[in-house]
């Protein structure tokens, strides 16, 4: 089978993703969404290393999971401080920034 | 095992049927990441599309990212997500005000655009481009081994910059997380003292429950020296509901005896 199909199925759930990013309003969603589109992108760079025949590609997709890994925990902590101090995780509740 | 993966994921046939699959499978999972209600419904989706990817890394001849991926996000940052989902509360809804109109509608058509360009792209490059194979690059000695030489070899500064990165947003999530006591904490005897200059019955530990020959369960009232119910015998949230029935249980019976 042609690993091109995985590139395809790559760019439908990295896009998945993207429109999640722009529709939904809950932090915690929006931030599943972002995880989505990193793992998108994991299984295009897998493709990627089977493509050129060297394993670069799996070496950068395990770097990217690691540091999805600190993202997450991060932005989950950011998440739950922003909470205890609005009682909310809307993201267009936390507005103090704005204009 | 990582050999019969390898097999397995060489055979064009079976790696087409578990693409085709697994594919829509990832597909509807996604979206029904993206329009789940509830959080945590997003949060189940999201673990099946992960273990669907972890499944493609195997035919992909990348078992050890697939270890890892079922370890690491399946494991361990969805778990966090759910447990950060429980902490907030599950019932936090989304909710439906758009704040910038027309947001939703120009999103997916955004969303719609950038998969066309996408797509049309990979389509114009991918015709012509040979695919090698990863049997070249790992050779007699396996992926796994392959990826630590690499790893350990040309990558190791990354390597070690990843452990710095990691220790840091673990002392980052514990400075986020951290909250600062507003009060000074109460001593003992500070409670103490408070207790006594209150005065009153409350000094003593409360009276236990009541032990009569057919109960002595935490329901059942103790009797004062006068004969009447003590009430603080029984918790109090039991009292609400139940102390009422039961003393005067006992109340019945002590006049029966009598």
């Amino acid at each position: 089978m042609s690993p091109d199909y995985y590139l395809y199925l790559s760019a439908v759930l990295f896009t998945i993703g993207a429109l999640g990013v722009l529709i939904r309003r809950n932090a915690i969603v929006v931030f599943m969404c972002v995880e989505l589109m990193l793992n998108a992108v994991n299984l295009s760079l897998v493709t990627f290393s089977r493509m050129n025949g060297n394993l670069d590609g799996q070496i950068i997709a395990f770097f990217v999971m690691v540091v999805a890994a600190a993202e997450v925990v991060i932005g989950l902590a950011i998440i739950m401080s922003i909470f205890r101090s609005r009682r909310s995780t809307s993201v267009d509740d936390a507005n103090l920034l704005k204009y | 095992m990582s050999a019969m993966l390898l097999a397995a994921g060489s055979a064009p046939t079976h790696e087409a049927v578990v693409f085709w699959i697994l594919a829509p499978i990832a597909v509807i999972g996604a979206l029904g990441l993206v329009f789940a209600r509830s959080a945590v419904h997003a949060a189940v989706l999201l673990a099946l599309v992960m273990l669907s990817l972890a499944a493609f890394y195997t035919a992909e001849a990348a078992p050890f990212l697939a270890v890892v991926q079922v370890v690491v996000y399946t494991g361990a940052v969805l778990m966090l997500f759910l447990f950060v989902l429980m902490l907030v509360g599950v019932d936090s809804a989304d909710s439906l005000v758009e704040t910038l109109r027309g947001q939703r509608v120009a999103g997916a058509f955004i969303a719609l655009g950038f998969a066309v360009l996408l797509i049309v792209a990979l389509a114009g490059t991918l015709g012509s481009f040979h695919s090698h194979g990863l049997a070249g690059a790992q050779g007699e000695k396996g992926n796994v081994v392959a990826i630590a030489e690499l790893l350990f070899s040309r990558y190791v500064f990354a390597f070690e910059a990843t452990s710095a990165l990691l220790i840091t947003a673990g002392l980052g999530a514990m400075v986020l997380a951290h909250r600062e006591r507003t009060a000074p904490r109460r001593t003992q005897r500070e409670r103490m003292l408070e207790r006594v200059q209150r005065g009153g019955a409350a000094l003593a530990p409360l009276p236990g429950p009541g032990v009569y020959a057919d109960h002595d369960a935490v329901d059942t009232p103790a009797l004062l020296p006068d004969g009447s119910v003590a009430l603080t015998s029984v918790p109090e949230y039991l009292q609400i509901a139940r102390v009422d029935t039961r003393a005067d249980a006992v109340d019945r019976e002590l006049e029966a005896g009598a």
